[in-house]
């Protein structure tokens, strides 16, 4: 029974290596090929030149993953003290706008941070401003915590459910005061959530080409212009855009061993 | 439930009958060309042009892919792109397969000496003979194979006056500190270069990598200035007052003013590009026969008519150009004077390492991060060390703890 | 439990009010009579009227249906059988399996789509003829849709009581028919969630299908060509209705679940 059973993995197998692990042999394979199909090192060498795009990539989606940590963090918690009901539709308002195209909703930011925007003529009516926010690094990071939020907010919220309130009344009881309650009991209960809420945010964030171009002008290119401008753009030019996606995967996986490092000796430590 | 679906239900069709649209149907020339050959064969034809670049039948006018596909039968999938560049890349990778495709004169020469064009056959498109003879036998197709001329124009500044108080008359004007923030330029390679080498005195056919290094290097001190690279998201930001100037092209320049009359167009002293946008048959087509039939509807002398009061760009068709409104066929923007013309360029196909090189010192352009770097190394520094610190911290703390 | 206090609440206020906003505002205009995005000039109906008037948009959002429920079926059945295949795996061929299934996950989605699209044009390159297109978009979005089922699917299956499997068996079942009377009516809401992920993943991509379409516009491809040209509200619009309809399925989702919650409930007292 057993052995037939396995043979209903077959066609997923047969998938898998077709379309998941040869596609990304393709990656590999233009990395280190030339126009010509040669071996060459150039490809990756030749990256070096555009350092500062891959910098400013890693650092504005970190600035926004902070962001988005800070603000979710709180609320996460203040919902899973709410009573269960009211849970189940807070929660709901937090996927709502997640289940909207993320184009139109970063649309939505490009018109009301437009010099001639809402934002702007509705500070205009206080004699403030108006400000340049729209086609800036500000504005990009805003869109990035504006989009993936959600996804911030839902794995911290699933677990900071299962905190058991007693634990927090306990530590209050022998004498934590805030700063201790949270540093003690309720960051290292909700690591797990943390670091998955951590890269969820952080690898959409750092590989976007949408944010950065419909936010960021065109000129604040991010590793996702720039790969998009080798393969669909105007550099035409695959095996580069090969190299630079090869190393955007080798830093988001960098990413998640360092995070799957915070998290995993959580578990051997065994807080609870 | 069920009453929330047929409602939603009888809204939707509600909606669909306010949707059938009063049509004004086209008349064509007849000159015994066959339209319905293809009625009922079930024909799809892949149509890729520019973004904004026709008639679509919004502000009253005519909808020319609807137009067409009752006249012939034939259904048209219409999309776009913004730039010369891209268009290539899809087509050059193999990534789609389309059958009308409206590249500009070098972009033409360029994909012909790669074999990605189709020979046409001038049989089905006897419309070409409305076509002024200026506009064909250019050097990107000496031998008038390939393409059938759809615009023409030339490359401007367009600046809103409420903005800039000044007479502006040359390229100087997007690298002036005054405007910083207030720039926008355009978002491809070769036009870009075009601006930047016409700055620099230079021509806009670079014959050296130097040439080019030189244009890029001016391009980059350009960038503390440029608010934003665009291509068709010009049109809301400078009708609605987002940036001061810009350059773009003449037959847009036309619509923008339209809109906002505070904007105004000049064509700088020191020489601008003169374009021809033609439509071309990509060689992978296999509809090859119904795409003639496409370029030859649209130089239909109505057909060509409409587009060209929507869209703006001058029309090569000649018929066309003589039932022109004044307004229109006078406008120093639509059909510049024979000087302005003079000091023009057209863009030469670029030899491939050229072409290479402007590919590659576009995309650096691009990256390119004035005095940014010194900054932003260190700051990642950290973080990074801060990271590795407090695992490493936390790891200590765990350990001790395990040890009691 | 104890009462908010006022700060929380109003700290929940604001963040919501952040993810609100935007969208609220666009409401609002796509009701504006002018094209003005920051003056409200008056009420109309015409940028709906627009929109369904627009053959790309109602085109864009057919093939969008028709390639996310395919691709979801396809995704769901494959999906299903590599789960219980691999649930009778050796831990260590598990692992390596349930690892590469995750990079379509974890790994940036413009790496998918790109990669995708090197080998779609190698592909191309070696056999020729038309390759883009439905096709490319189809096995794409299976792609992206399989792991979800699989990660979905798995765990239940380890729940489940292989004890069950067993007596079935026998009692007489041959292994098809307790596959069908015990082991999927068990894993059967797994399934479904996964394919309701599927669903709204597969009509939501943009990125992945950017690079595989070919010449095809799914919708969220139309909506970003309509957010490079010159802006028209209708896209308010539609993304006003797009609201409401989300808002409207998990309304009725919400209620269908605490109806059958109370029902048990019930049955239960």
């Amino acid at each position: 029974m057993k052995l037939k059973s396995k043979i209903c993995a077959a066609p997923y197998l047969v998938w898998m290596v077709a379309f998941i692990v040869a596609p990304l042999l393709m990656v590999i394979y233009f990395a280190f090929t030339d126009k010509a199909g040669h071996f060459t090192l150039e490809n990756l060498s030749g990256l070096s030149q555009y350092s500062s795009v891959f910098i400013r990539s890693i650092l504005l989606a970190a600035i926004a993953t902070v962001i988005c940590l800070f603000l979710a963090y709180p609320l996460s918690f203040m919902l899973s003290r709410l009573r269960v009901n009211k849970q189940r539709i807070m929660l709901m308002l937090v996927m709502l706008p997640m289940w909207m195209n993320f184009l139109l909703r970063t649309y939505a930011w490009m018109t009301l941070l437009e010099r001639n925007g809402l934002i702007n003529s509705f500070l205009g009516l206080f004699g403030i401003g108006p400000f340049n926010m729209i086609n800036t690094q500000g504005a990009v990071v805003l869109g990035m915590v504006y989009n993936y939020l959600p996804y911030m907010i839902l794995p911290l919220y699933t677990i900071m459910v299962k905190i058991d309130n007693s634990l927090i009344e306990a530590a209050e009881d022998l004498g934590a005061n805030l700063f201790h309650k949270v540093t003690k009991v309720l960051i290292p209960l909700s690591m797990p959530g943390i670091t998955t809420g951590i890269t969820m945010v952080f690898v959409p964030s750092v590989s976007t080409f949408i944010i950065s171009r419909m936010l960021g002008g065109g000129s604040n290119m991010m590793i996702g212009d720039l790969i998009e401008l080798q393969f669909l753009g105007n550099s035409y030019n695959y095996n580069l855009g090969s190299a630079m996606s090869l190393v955007l995967m080798v830093v988001v996986l960098l990413c998640m061993s360092v995070t799957n490092m915070m998290d995993g000796e959580n578990k051997e430590g065994g807080v609870i | 439930m069920k009453k929330v679906v047929s409602c939603l239900l009888s809204v939707f069709l509600l909606a669909l009958t306010i949707a059938a649209p009063a049509q004004a149907a086209v008349t064509v020339a007849d000159n015994g060309y066959d339209w319905e050959r293809f009625k009922g064969q079930d024909i799809t034809l892949n149509v890729y042009n520019w973004g904004l670049y026709i008639s679509d039948g919004s502000d009253g006018g005519m909808d020319i892919n609807k137009e067409f596909e009752e006249l012939t039968g034939i259904k048209v999938n219409y999309t776009t792109y913004d730039t010369n560049e891209s268009m290539y890349a899809k087509i050059k990778s193999g990534g789609a397969d389309y059958d009308v495709i409206v590249p500009s004169d070098y972009m033409i020469g360029k994909m012909a000496s790669e074999g990605l064009l189709a020979k046409l056959d001038f049989d089905n498109i006897p419309n070409m003979a409305l076509i002024g003879d200026q506009y064909k036998s250019r050097d990107y197709d000496p031998n008038n194979e390939y393409c059938v001329p759809y615009t023409w124009g030339v490359v401007g500044l367009i600046y809103n006056t409420t903005m800039v108080d000044e007479e502006i008359d040359s390229w100087d004007a997007l690298w002036d500190e005054k405007y910083a923030g207030n720039i926008l330029m355009f978002n491809n390679s070769r036009d870009a270069f075009a601006i930047a080498s016409k700055k620099l005195g230079l021509s806009m056919n670079p014959t050296s990598v130097e040439e080019i290094e030189q244009a890029a290097e001016e391009l980059k001190k350009q960038k503390p200035v440029v608010q934003a690279y665009v291509m068709d998201e010009i049109f809301d930001k400078m009708e609605g007052g987002e940036a001061a100037i810009a350059p773009y092209y003449a037959g847009d320049a036309i619509v923008m003013i339209e809109e906002n009359p505070d904007l105004a167009f000049v064509i700088p002293k020191e020489g601008t590009n003169y374009f021809v946008d033609a439509m071309c048959v990509p060689a992978t087509s296999t509809q090859k026969e119904a795409a003639e039939m496409y370029i030859n509807f649209m130089c239909e002398t109505e057909v060509a008519l409409a587009n060209c009061e929507f869209i703006g760009y001058s029309t090569p068709q000649v018929e066309a150009e003589q039932l022109l409104p004044d307004e229109l066929k006078n406008s120093p923007i639509m059909y510049p004077s024979a000087e302005v013309l003079a000091n023009t360029e057209t863009f030469n196909v670029l030899p491939d390492d050229l072409s290479a090189a402007m590919d590659e010192a576009w995309s650096e352009v691009k990256s390119y991060d004035e005095g940014g770097n010194a900054l932003l190394v260190p700051i990642l520094l950290v973080i990074a060390v801060a990271v590795i610190v407090i695992v490493l911290w936390r790891k200590s703390v765990k350990k001790k703890r395990n040890d009691y | 439990m104890k009462k908010m206090s006022f700060l929380s609440k109003a700290y929940m206020v604001l963040i919501f009010s952040f993810m609100y906003v935007p969208i609220a505002v666009m409401a609002v205009f796509s009701f504006n009579e002018s094209k003005s995005r920051s003056n409200f000039t008056g009420f109309t109906f015409d940028w709906y009227i627009n929109l369904f008037r627009n053959d790309m948009i109602l085109s864009a959002l057919g093939l969008s249906l028709v390639i996310a429920l395919v691709a979801s079926v396809i995704a769901t059945i494959l999906g299903t059988m590599a789960s219980i295949g691999i649930h009778s795996m050796h831990r260590a061929s598990r692992t390596v399996i349930m690892n590469i299934s995750y990079l379509p996950v974890i790994n940036p989605e413009i790496i998918t789509g790109v990669s995708m699209m090197l080998l779609f044009v190698v592909v191309k390159n070696w056999m020729g003829g038309k390759v883009f297109g439905m096709p490319t978009l189809l096995i794409a979005h299976i792609t992206f849709c399989v792991p979800y089922v699989i990660f979905n699917v798995s765990p239940k299956l380890r729940q489940m009581d292989v004890r069950m499997w067993e007596a079935a068996l026998d009692l007489g079942c041959t292994p098809v028919q307790a596959f069908f009377k015990v082991v999927l009516p068990e894993i059967m809401p797994a399934v479904f969630s996964g394919f309701l992920i599927c669903l709204t993943y597969s009509i939501d991509d943009f990125i992945i299908s950017y690079f595989t379409s070919g010449t095809l516009q799914t919708l969220p491809i139309a909506i970003y060509s309509m957010t490079r040209k010159k802006v028209s509200p209708e896209i308010n619009a539609l993304s006003t209705i797009m609201f409401v309809v989300i808002l409207s399925i998990i309304l009725f989702v919400n209620a269908q679940d605490s109806r059958r919650q109370k029902k048990s409930s019930a049955r239960r007292s």
